[in-house]
């Protein structure tokens, strides 16, 4: 049975600010459709929402034509970059917005949590607290003072239930927060990335509490960056992108699809080509990127084995101190490793025109598995302050296979779990 | 199958879909709400609650010593500090209610923006919250009420119409009761229909807060109406539907005022009429003020 139904859901924003001009469009929306019975004039325009770009429209579509549903008891991750509208869906859904179009239809109670403690008053107790934001959330009190000592004792703040919130640390007042939403009993619970909050414990905590929700039957929209909840609490995904539906499968299916398409962002354009984020000085440039064996040719990484990384560079004013450096990231852009040659005291004098870095490493160090790299060029010249050469942040794909690392006739796979890097070692008992 | 869904939210709504059933439901987020308002307002203050006393006297006398003593204006014979004190009280009810309800949607918007509960639990919990303000408030009147009563000054219940009197004390205390519930509802009415109408435009809210300052002179507070001559100021003065609330109110309980049940049950419409026109707008603007405000 389906538990929610979005039909061709869209929200119009208008940018800018609310002042006198505003008032000229109110007038002309209020005539065309009250006077002359026509549709709002300005919901025929407007743009989609991607953010980067300048736009035309004073209009844009921060969600448009949005048609999914979600079964009763399914745990749904929602993705997308920043402003892709992740927000605003959960946002018409907890009723706090209302669409501009479609109609979402809902089966069962909701309880949204866009934010904890909501309605905390810093003046008033913990304890009244409690009251307060449960009661907000949809609790009746009876329902409260019969979970009150579990939410005291999942919030781990005993000792300071009776003083007020204004004295809390500001990660107490989150996980009181957190405390009473984990306790809420709806059928349909929408979560905005409230796990991104507390330290490490308590974000165990909060994420095993996740998990036991949704393992109970509940309907769950889950909005995250954090790849890795996402994989592990959802059933199911779904991909927005700049406002738009863009993919739907298993939890899976829709994280793998969201990194792919992140990082296929630039594929096969030349590194040349690829816009840089960072201000870079113009004394050289990355224009290729090849994974060789030691007899220079081209080769698939291997997990265990030689692998050389050939940066080809373009000089085009001599640089007289030059460092090059690689980071090595995992698909979610957590730093894992770095190469680099000023660590190694490696420093190179380049002239003008096409050089080649090498990077040896003999027994690569990396479980099977997706990475994404960074290439840095530090280069100066006295004439030029910055000293960034060039810098492609996680553009470069490195995809390593498996294979038998430690020469034991078995290949390291993938089900490290995170724990990427490998060394030599070797047990022994006495 | 096809209809079992419990919500259904879409872009617009029939012009009456306030669900009051709903707001009953969240009585338990009203009474935690009220008891907010009131625990939070003097904590931290030494004399807590007793500035809920302390406000209306000093009101009260500078209203004796600027327009009984300067400006010697009549009090229709009944002792400065009652007069006063039975206009100021009632007064000071409406004005907060109006003031801190015309402020719900600004006030409240970080609140409003993360989380659904019907909107009107939160105008609806000032205005009770005002009630226990307004209580304490008029049991300050009565204390003074008695100490008239005991030495003897020329204050009586109001005596309906002729002799015999039938203003009972029962009767008299319905008669309030009606008339506090009025100002709440008048309060309440005008406030949702501010605070709907300032969330895009502010201009109204920085214009309004001076009008609650004159609306105060137009009412007779600090004078009795019986000062105004019969002629086309008396009938404005009596279209303000909170005249005719705070004269009967003087009547019933000093004798002295202007009672009529014309202008009583045109007050009383006239809060209907507003609360229904206020309601209908605030639930309009509620729906979408989020990206307005």
């Amino acid at each position: 049975m389906k538990a929610i139904e979005f039909e061709n859901i869209g929200k119009q924003y208008r940018l800018g600010l609310v002042s006198t001009g505003t008032i000229k469009h109110d007038l002309n929306r209020w005539w065309a459709m009250n006077v002359l019975h026509k549709e709002d004039p300005y919901l025929k325009i407007g743009e989609t929402n991607v953010r980067s770009q300048k736009g035309h429209s004073e209009y844009v579509w921060a969600l448009k034509d949005i048609n999914f549903s979600v079964e009763e008891g399914d745990v749904v991750g929602i993705i997308g970059k920043n402003g892709a509208g992740k927000s605003t869906l959960l946002k018409l859904l907890s009723r706090v917005t209302m669409p501009t179009t479609g109609t979402i239809k809902v089966r069962g109670r909701i309880a949204s949590l866009l934010e904890v403690g909501t309605g905390f008053h810093p003046e008033m107790t913990g304890r009244e607290n409690i009251y307060m934001n449960g009661a907000i959330m949809g609790m009746t009190k009876a329902e409260i003072s019969r979970k009150l000592d579990e939410i005291v004792d999942f919030s781990g703040c005993e000792r300071y239930i009776d003083t007020p919130v204004k004295r809390y640390s500001s990660g107490m007042t989150v996980r009181l927060g957190f405390a009473v939403a984990a306790h809420l009993e709806p059928e349909i619970l929408v979560v905005d990335e409230v796990l991104a909050v507390g330290d490490a414990e308590f974000q165990k905590k909060a994420i095993g509490k996740m998990g036991e929700v949704a393992s109970g039957g509940r309907t769950v929209l889950f909005v995250s960056h954090n790849m890795a909840a996402v994989r592990s609490l959802c059933k199911s995904g779904v991909v927005l992108k700049d406002g738009m539906f863009n993919f739907q499968g298993t939890a899976n299916e829709a994280v793998d699809y969201y990194l792919k398409a992140y990082a296929d962002n630039y594929s096969g354009l030349p590194l040349e080509e690829i816009p840089r984020t960072d201000k870079t000085n113009g004394l050289l440039k990355f224009v290729d990127i090849s994974f060789l064996n030691e007899a220079n040719e081209p080769i698939t990484p291997h997990c265990g084995k030689f692998l050389r990384i050939r940066l080809k560079m373009k000089v085009e004013k001599g640089a007289d101190q030059c460092y090059v450096a690689i980071d090595v990231n995992n698909m979610y852009g957590d730093p894992i490793m770095n190469f680099s040659s000023h660590i190694t005291m490696d420093e190179f004098k380049l002239t003008p025109g096409i050089h080649e870095a090498d990077l040896d490493i003999p027994k690569l160090p990396l479980t099977a598995g997706i990475y994404r790299l960074t290439l840095w060029a530090n280069a100066k010249n006295p004439l030029i302050s910055i000293i960034c050469g060039d810098c492609l942040r996680d553009v470069i794909k490195l995809k390593v296979e498996e294979d038998d690392f430690f020469g034991r006739g078995k290949n390291i796979g993938s089900h490290l779990l995170g724990k990427v890097v490998l060394c030599d070692y070797s047990w022994s008992v006495h | 199958m096809k209809d079992d869904w419990t919500l259904i939210i879409k872009p617009h709504q029939k012009l009456w879909s306030v669900d009051l059933g709903e707001i009953w439901r969240y009585r338990d987020l009203i009474q935690l709400f009220v008891k907010r308002d009131v625990v939070v307002q003097y904590k931290q203050t030494i004399l807590g609650p007793l500035w809920y006393v302390i406000q209306p006297i000093l009101t009260v006398i500078m209203n004796m010593v600027v327009f009984g003593g300067i400006a010697k204006m009549s009090t229709d014979g009944i002792p400065q500090a009652l007069f006063y004190m039975a206009g100021n009280v009632c007064w000071l009810y409406f004005a907060n209610c109006l003031n801190q309800t015309s402020n719900t949607f600004i006030a409240n918007q970080n609140m409003f923006g993360k989380v659904y509960f019907p909107r009107l639990v939160l105008p609806i919990s000032t205005v009770l919250s005002n009630l226990l303000r307004f209580g304490v408030q008029l049991g300050l009147f009565i204390a003074i009420y008695l100490y008239y009563y005991f030495n003897g000054s020329n204050i009586h219940l109001g005596n309906m119409f002729s002799e015999p009197s039938f203003l009972t004390p029962v009767l008299v205390l319905v008669l309030v009761l009606v008339l506090v519930v009025m100002l709440a509802g008048l309060g309440l009415g005008f406030g949702i229909l501010v605070s709907s109408m300032t969330t895009k435009y502010r201009d109204l809210r920085i214009l309004f807060t001076f009008i609650v300052q004159l609306w105060m002179y137009a009412t007779p507070i600090v004078y009795p109406i019986s000062m105004v001559s019969e002629g086309t100021l008396r009938t404005l003065m009596l279209a303000n539907p909170i005249t005719s609330i705070i004269e009967a109110f003087k009547y019933i309980t000093l004798g002295q005022g202007y009672f009529s049940w014309g202008a009583l049950g045109y007050s009383f419409l006239f809060m209907i009429l507003l609360l229904v026109f206020g309601v209908v707008i605030f639930n309009k603007v509620q729906r979408s003020f989020m990206d307005t405000v």
